[in-house]
C-alpha cells in the first residue's frame, strides 16, 4: 500500500528534489525572521523597541544569535544518556520539517503542486509527525539526567494527552465538510465560504490546542522558564539548544499553516493564481503575529488548569461540534 | 456597575449587631466561583480584554530612551557633578575672576570628606579670585562624593554648585579626582533638562 495514493497526478522526480530543497530553504529562511519579529513585536506590546542594534533596525539580530550559539561548546552533562541526548533535538527538528511538507501553498499549476507532498491521509500525517516532536522532548528531558528537564518532559507528556484529542476532533468537522483527508481537497471545499464561519467553535479549539502543541504561552508548561529553567532544554547549549528554538518557531509556522488550510481558506484570495502562495503566506504570518500577541498577553496556566481545561471543556465542545457537523452534513 | 444592596442581609445584621451604624455595613461583592464551563466562557471574555490591553500598548508606542544617543532628561534641581563658577557680569571689575575664595567651608561641610582645598594669597596685580585669598588647589574626589549638595549650601559665595552632568564613569580611580580646571570648565555635552510636566 502506498502512502501517495490518489494524488491525481505524478510529478517528475527532479521536481520532488527541488521541492524538498525549497522546503528546507523556506524553513531556514523563515525561522530566523520569526525570532526577530517575535522579539520586536513583544517589545512593542510592552512599550519598548525590542532588538534594534544589530544591522538596520535590528534585522541582523538572528544572525548574531545563531553565530553565538554555533560558537558554543557541545556540552554534555556527566549523567546524560549519550545517544538519546543527541537524538532529542534532531527528532524535534525532523518533526517540524516533515510536517511543513504537507502545507499547500497553492494548487497544481503546470503539473507542479505548490506543496511538498499531497498525501491521501492528509491530516493524519500531520498528527502522526507533529506528535513525533514530543518523543524528542521526552527523550531530551529524560536523557539529560536533570530534575528540571525530567519535570519538563513529564509535563509535556501530560500536556500531549490533554489537548491532542480535542485538536484532532476540531479538524474532523472540516474534514467531514470536505469529504476528504487531503489538505488540497479541504482548501478547495472552502470555495464558497471559509470554514472559520461554520466551524468557529472548531477553529477556537484548534487555536487553543495549537498553543499547547507549540508549547507557547499560556501553555508553555514544559518550558516554564520561571520554574523549570526552560524545562527539557535546561541541559542543552549551543546548536542543540538552537535547534530546539528553531523547531519551536517552525511548529508555530506549521500549526498556523494547518489552521489557515482548514479554517481560513488556505491559498484562496482575490487576484490571479500566481498570488495564491502570497495569500497563503500572508494568512500564515498574520496567525503567527496572533501567536506572539497572545504570548505578550496571557500568563502561564497552572499545570492542572491546562488538564482540566483540556478534558472538561475542550474535549466535550469538540465532540459536540463533530456530532453537530456530522448530522448537518448528512441532512443537508 | 451599581452595587446591589442586600437589604434582607442588612436587616439581619441590624438585629444581630444593633450597635452598628447602617453605613458601616458593607456588602462584599464576589465574582462567580472559578472553574466549570461557565468559567471557561468568562476566561474567553477576559482573554479578549487582555488582548485589547496589550494591543493598546502597541499604539502608545515605545517609551524607551535610547541611552547613548538620547540622554535621560534631569530635573532643574538634579544634583550631578559639581561646577565651580566665575563672575560673569559684563563690564564689572570682577568679570572673569573665580568666585571661590578658598575658605574651605565646603570641605568642612562635606560628610564624605572628598573635597580638598589649599588656599593662597591673591597677587594684587594678577588676581585669581575676587577676595583676599583664592583656592590654589581645589580637588573633588568624585569616587567618594555622595552628591548630597552640602558643599553648595555651605558656600558663602555660590562658588560651587551641583551641575546636571551624570556621566562620570572612568577607567581609573585617579581619573575621578577632578581638579579646579576641570570643575571650572563647561561640560562637554550638557545633560538635557526635563520639560515642564514631564
Amino acid at each position: 500500500m502506498s502512502l501517495i495514493a490518489e494524488v491525481g497526478f505524478a510529478e517528475a522526480s527532479w521536481v520532488m528534489v527541488v521541492k524538498s530543497i525549497v522546503i528546507f530553504a523556506v524553513v531556514f529562511g523563515i525561522v530566523p525572521i520569526l525570532t526577530v519579529v517575535e522579539r520586536k513585536l513583544i517589545g512593542r506590546f510592552q512599550n519598548r523597541y525590542g532588538p534594534n542594534r544589530v544591522g538596520p533596525v535590528g534585522l541582523l539580530q538572528p544572525l548574531a544569535d545563531i553565530g553565538k550559539l554555533a560558537g558554543k561548546e557541545h556540552f554534555r552533562p556527566d549523567n546524560a544518556v549519550g545517544l538519546l541526548y543527541v537524538i532529542g533535538p534532531a527528532l524535534v527538528i525532523f518533526s517540524g520539517i516533515i510536517t511543513l511538507a504537507i502545507i499547500p501553498f497553492g494548487n497544481v499549476e503546470d503539473g507542479v503542486g505548490f506543496y511538498g507532498i499531497d498525501v491521501s491521509i492528509g491530516i493524519l500525517y500531520f498528527f502522526a509527525f507533529s506528535s513525533f516532536a514530543f518523543y524528542g522532548l521526552l527523550l531530551a528531558g529524560w536523557s539529560s539526567g536533570s530534575k528540571y528537564s525530567f519535570l519538563g518532559a513529564m509535563r509535556s507528556a501530560a500536556q500531549l494527552i490533554s489537548y491532542e484529542i480535542s485538536m484532532g476532533l476540531a479538524l474532523l468537522g472540516a474534514v467531514m465538510m470536505a469529504g476528504s483527508l487531503s489538505l488540497t481537497a479541504v482548501v478547495e471545499s472552502q470555495g464558497e465560504i471559509w470554514n472559520v464561519a461554520p466551524q468557529i467553535v472548531a477553529f477556537l479549539i484548534f487555536m487553543v490546542a495549537g498553543f499547547a502543541e507549540t508549547n507557547r504561552t499560556p501553555f508553555d508548561l514544559p518550558e516554564a522558564d520561571a520554574e523549570l529553567v526552560q524545562g527539557y532544554m535546561t541541559e542543552y547549549g549551543g546548536t542543540r539548544f538552537g535547534s530546539f528554538l528553531l523547531a519551536e518557531y517552525l511548529e508555530i509556522f506549521v500549526v498556523s499553516g494547518i489552521a489557515v488550510t482548514f479554517f481560513l481558506g488556505g491559498w484562496m484570495g482575490p487576484g490571479p493564481a500566481w498570488l495564491d502562495p502570497i495569500w497563503m503566506l500572508a494568512k500564515i504570518l498574520s496567525l503567527v503575529v496572533f501567536f506572539i500577541w497572545v504570548r505578550a498577553t496571557l500568563p502561564r496556566l497552572r499545570y492542572d488548569q491546562l488538564m482540566s481545561f483540556g478534558w472538561k471543556v475542550m474535549l466535550p465542545l469538540a465532540t459536540l461540534n463533530v456530532l453537530v457537523t456530522a448530522v448537518l452534513v448528512t441532512v443537508l | 456597575m451599581e452595587a446591589k444592596l442586600n437589604t434582607e442581609g442588612i436587616e439581619a445584621m441590624n438585629r444581630e449587631f444593633p450597635y452598628l451604624n447602617e453605613g458601616d455595613v458593607v456588602e462584599v461583592q464576589r465574582g462567580p466561583d472559578p472553574g466549570g464551563t461557565g468559567g471557561a466562557y468568562r476566561i474567553f471574555g477576559a482573554t479578549l480584554k487582555g488582548l485589547r490591553t496589550t494591543l493598546a500598548r502597541v499604539f502608545e508606542g515605545p517609551m524607551t530612551i535610547q541611552y547613548p544617543e538620547e540622554k535621560t532628561p534631569v530635573y532643574p534641581r538634579f544634583r550631578g557633578r559639581h561646577k565651580l563658577h566665575r563672575f560673569e557680569d559684563e563690564g564689572s571689575e570682577t568679570m572673569g575672576l573665580e568666585k571661590c575664595v578658598g575658605c574651605s567651608l565646603c570641605a568642612a561641610a562635606c560628610p564624605a570628606d572628598c573635597i580638598r582645598v589649599v588656599a593662597a594669597e591673591n597677587d594684587l596685580d594678577n588676581r585669581v579670585s575676587a577676595g583676599e585669598r583664592y583656592a590654589e588647589v581645589y580637588e573633588i574626589n568624585l569616587s567618594r562624593c555622595i552628591f548630597c549638595g552640602y558643599c553648595e549650601v555651605a558656600c558663602p559665595f555660590d562658588a560651587i554648585t551641583m551641575g546636571h552632568e551624570y556621566e562620570m564613569s572612568d577607567y581609573n580611580r585617579s581619573d575621578l579626582i577632578f581638579t579646579k580646571e576641570m570643575l571650572l570648565a563647561e561640560p562637554i555635552d550638557r545633560a538635557p533638562l526635563r520639560r515642564e510636566g514631564e
